[in-house]
């Protein structure tokens, strides 16, 4: 955070200004628990939501499990796979290579979403 | 509760026989017919000497708390309690799945403790939430898997009758339903082979092995292989958990059934959101669980399995 807060001084005022925002926002989530930095996909009454995401190579996208119901992420492909989530869980995978990843719920295969990376 | 049930069935009769959330349906095989009658009824006056008996419970997912039912292993003992309860003893109980909610070893521990008080032999398969640990089914295939092939499949022959027991919950594809996988669909090929055609088949797996609700699920993909190899055969009959409701089918000789859950009941299929546990009031859970009962069939003539939705 204080390398990002520096890097944001040399910039410009208003630029500053957002960084700031964001440090005092971050903050307290960070001490609660590990946020999502990045965008999440929610599971919620066995769909995940949203069905298609698009992210750029070197995000992180996380899960979270809202149901109380276990549910698990697997890609079709095997290239990310999580351990079973219950209720209120997340897995967090970082995408770094472009492509298009369908994945699905391992327990209840109709359960399906995927994930478009483009390069940055 | 008998007298309600002799002399037809009225709502008061109706509420008393759900007034528990533990279910499960006793069969009896005569003739190579298999008929179900509720647990209450079977409680209140056991079925006939003729032929044998034997119980079917689903879907206990020991170790859920969640509102849908805060302890699901007092339903499950409830359920027991019934069994321990009977006059004249079934021969064994099959549980077709889901014992435990997240596949812990406490969870197995507590479920097996539970159901070790009926005091009788228990046929296991899996359901997926009994293949969740790191090992994906090691802790389930550790306690249940002796003598049995691949992910837990096996049969048995018991008075007259060849028990198949299939897994269809592991290896699933994405955008599917329930597998058998070619492995498994050929050594029920060569089970098979060698018995007449009047041998009384049952086979029981966990999700429903014809199609209830494909949009969540609830069928599986190979099961029409499987069927096939069931078809000459005089009287199959099927019976699956999963979908925490009774619902019964019947093509040409083979009749489907599936059973309650004793833990928590779920939607009809499509009616609802998602497939999820139903949730209701503490004290409205034994209620709901009772609308799925109106269309078990009361007293003790052999249910008819047709092809009608049981849930309301």
């Amino acid at each position: 955070m204080s390398q990002r807060l520096f890097r944001a001084g040399a910039l410009s005022l208003a630029l500053s200004l957002v960084f700031l925002t964001d440090a005092v926002i971050a903050a307290p989530t960070l001490a609660a628990a590990p946020a999502p930095s990045g965008p999440t996909v929610k599971i919620d009454n066995f769909v995940f939501g949203p069905a298609a995401l698009t992210v750029t190579v070197g995000t992180t996208v996380t899960w979270i499990n809202q149901d109380d119901i276990p549910h698990t992420v697997v890609a079709n492909d095997k290239s990310f796979k999580s351990r079973v989530l219950d209720s209120d869980e997340r897995f967090a995978f970082t995408f770094t290579r472009p492509g298009e990843y369908a994945y699905f719920c391992s327990l209840h295969p109709h359960m399906v979403g995927k994930v478009i990376v483009r390069p940055a | 509760m008998s007298d309600d049930h002799s002399t037809g069935e009225d709502r008061r009769g109706f509420l008393k026989c759900m007034a528990w959330a533990g279910t499960g349906a006793l069969w009896t095989m005569s003739g190579g017919v298999a008929a179900s009658v509720s647990l209450d009824q079977a409680v209140a006056a056991p079925a006939a000497a003729k032929g044998f008996s034997f119980l079917q419970i689903s879907d206990s997912h020991v170790g859920f708390s969640k509102p849908a039912n805060p302890d699901a292993a007092a339903t499950y003992r409830e359920a027991v309690g019934k069994i321990i309860a009977m006059p004249v003893k079934p021969d064994f109980i099959i549980h077709t799945g889901d014992i435990t909610q997240l596949s812990k070893d406490q969870e197995f521990d507590d479920a097996e403790q539970i159901i070790r008080q009926a005091g009788l032999t228990v046929f296991h398969i899996p359901g997926e939430h009994d293949m969740l640990d790191e090992g994906a089914g090691k802790a389930y295939l550790d306690r249940f898997g002796k003598g049995t092939k691949g992910a837990g499949w096996y049969s048995f022959d018991h008075r007259g009758v060849h028990f198949v027991a299939l897994v269809n919950v592991v290896n699933l594809k994405a955008g599917g339903m329930g597998s058998l996988g070619p492995e498994q669909l050929a050594w029920l090929q060569k089970d098979l082979a060698a018995r007449p055609a009047s041998t009384p088949i049952v086979v029981f797996a966990h999700i429903p092995l014809w199609t209830v609700y494909a949009d969540w699920g609830w069928g599986t993909d190979d099961a029409a292989q499987a069927l096939g190899h069931l078809k000459r055969f005089g009287s199959v009959t099927v019976l699956n958990g999963h979908i925490h409701q009774i619902v019964q089918k019947v093509e040409g000789n083979i009749a489907f059934h599936t059973a309650r859950s004793t833990a928590f009941p779920q939607p009809v299929g499509g009616q609802g959101p998602s497939p999820g546990p139903l949730k209701a009031p503490t004290g409205q859970l034994h209620a709901m669980l009772g609308i799925t009962s109106a269309t078990f069939v009361p007293g003790h003539a052999p249910i008819a399995l047709v092809d009608s939705t049981l849930a309301a």
